[in-house]
């Protein structure tokens, strides 16, 4: 019998693992439904440190009706010169539900990085993160097979030691090492009492408008995976697999162990 | 007794570490360091950071200064005209100061200062004046760069005599604005009084003649048309207005 303290092979989810699964899954929905209202308020992406109305947009996305309002007065420069920047007044009442966006999207960040963060310890001392997740030493052989696999709609149960697939396992590593470090800290840099504390925020995703597009498109890749990751635990066993990460039931494969 | 061989057993050690930790807490309730968070738990949730902010973070740090090859296009929002009473937070007595291009305005400063009084253009150009290429950062998600020209204003509050009991600094602006910031943000460096942008003075849009700078929050906390600052050694509470007091994010 398989119990939840064993190295490999076992399909039943720990506890810890469970826990910080539901309530990191409920932190990044309310994430990505706040992240959405924020966007709709300013629907423009750029680079650099700055980036406004008046200034051209890297991206504008229609999704609110501030979306190209073009509702300012006439514009005036600050110098003589021509190429000088300018202000104008704006006039049109824009959508802006940010007073309770944000307030719960810093709230909801909160607790998913707190809960990120005891995941990633207990994950490091436990073994789960060298066991389970990282991909160990793949071969762009293996890779491939498992990317091929996949594209025929042939889920193999690998035999990489873990409970999770090759492909599974690179996924998993660069969401949980890298997506969520990167939204975490492009995040950060758009806080102008943090990034005065921590000056280099600035300086590694160059300027805090460029940190809001990186922001965005990490934001895109998690929503994206989140997608695809309910595809998958549906088209693997919808059933065997939610009672693995609820009840921590043991799975009909586990009882053949 | 049975375990009297021990000096201290694992349940008065348990029991000490909890009373402790209650007198912590309680410590916290009787000396409030945030504003009410009314029951919301958003307004919990912004209390959080900003302690998490003032513990984590020294909060005399320089928010990041630039060239003025920097200088950007700038939206005027919010309030842009209080003086004319066709537009949202318009005030019959700026329109009078307006008339008079603000020769008789005044910033009065009271509250817990020894010398309440008030401060003309003219008073405020005579202090030293600091000059800083700063980001302006909205809530909406849009920044711009702009020069600004001012008093620091801890040097005005040290001038008028500002009580060492004093906790918040609450702005009052000609357009209905009430709002407050703490000492650690009164006292930074670059938290001026500014009266000029890129150069001139301050134009109407962006809140003549004077307006708050506070480079460590969020654009809304600089507000613009500012009439009266008055120093209390409690919080001011003037209601949820559904938006966070502390914005440092």
């Amino acid at each position: 019998m398989a119990n939840s303290q064993s190295s490999s092979g076992s399909k039943k989810h720990n506890l810890w693992v469970r826990v910080t699964h539901w309530v990191g899954t409920a932190a990044f929905l309310l994430l990505v439904t706040t992240g959405f209202e924020i966007l709709m308020v300013h629907p423009r992406l750029y680079w650099g440190e700055v980036g406004n109305d008046l200034t051209p947009a890297f991206l504008e996305l229609p999704v609110s009706r501030n979306y190209k309002h073009g509702g300012y007065e006439k514009r005036i420069a600050f110098f003589a010169d021509k190429n000088s920047p300018v202000s104008a007044v704006r006039t049109y009442e824009i959508f802006n539900e940010n007073g309770w966006g944000r307030s719960l999207h810093f709230l909801s960040a909160w607790i998913l990085v707190v809960t990120g963060l005891f995941y990633l310890i207990a994950a490091i001392f436990s073994g789960h993160l060298h066991r389970q997740l990282l991909p160990g030493n793949i071969s762009s052989k293996s890779f491939f097979n498992d990317v091929k696999d996949h594209l025929v709609k042939r889920i193999p149960q690998r035999m990489t030691g873990s409970k999770y697939g090759l492909l599974q396992k690179t996924t998993y590593s660069v969401v949980l090492l890298f997506l969520f470090p990167v939204i975490v800290l492009t995040g950060l840099t758009m806080s102008p009492a943090i990034t005065a504390a921590c000056p280099f925020l600035l300086k590694i995703f160059f300027g805090l408008q460029s940190a809001r597009t990186i922001h965005f498109f990490a934001a895109f890749l998690l929503v994206l995976f989140l997608l695809i990751h309910v595809v998958m635990v549906i088209r693997t066993g919808f059933r065997k697999n939610m009672l693995a990460m609820t009840i921590g039931n043991k799975t009909p494969s586990d009882e053949k162990q | 007794m049975k375990n009297n061989k021990y000096l201290i057993t694992r349940r008065t050690a348990i029991a000490t570490g909890l009373s402790s930790l209650g007198a912590m807490i309680l410590y916290g309730c009787t000396r409030p360091t945030s504003p009410p968070t009314y029951g919301n738990i958003l307004r919990m949730g912004d209390a959080f950071t900003y302690n998490a902010h003032r513990s984590l973070f020294s909060g005399r740090a320089l928010a990041k200064e630039y060239s003025r090859r920097d200088i950007s296009s700038f939206p005027a929002t919010g309030t842009t005209n209080p003086g004319d009473s066709s537009r949202a937070g318009f005030s019959e007595l700026y329109a009078q100061l307006q008339k008079k291009d603000f020769a008789d305005w005044k910033l009065s400063v009271e509250g817990k200062v020894n010398n309440p009084g008030s401060y003309s253009l003219n008073d405020l150009y005579k202090f030293p004046s600091r000059t800083q290429i700063t980001r302006h950062t909205c809530e909406e998600g849009w920044t711009a760069i702009a020069e600004w020209t001012g008093v620091p204003l801890g040097n005005v509050l040290r001038h008028a005599g500002i009580h060492t009991n004093a906790r918040f600094v609450n702005f009052y602006a000609y357009d209905g604005w009430i709002d407050s910031i703490d000492m650690l943000d009164t006292f930074h460096p670059q938290t001026i009084l500014a009266y000029g942008m890129n150069g001139k003075n301050l134009p109407l849009q962006h809140g003549a003649p004077l307006r708050a700078r506070i480079e460590t929050q969020i654009g809304y906390k600089s507000m613009k048309y500012l009439q009266k600052i008055v120093v209390t050694d409690e919080f001011f509470d003037t209601g949820d207005s559904g938006w966070a007091w502390y914005v440092g994010m």
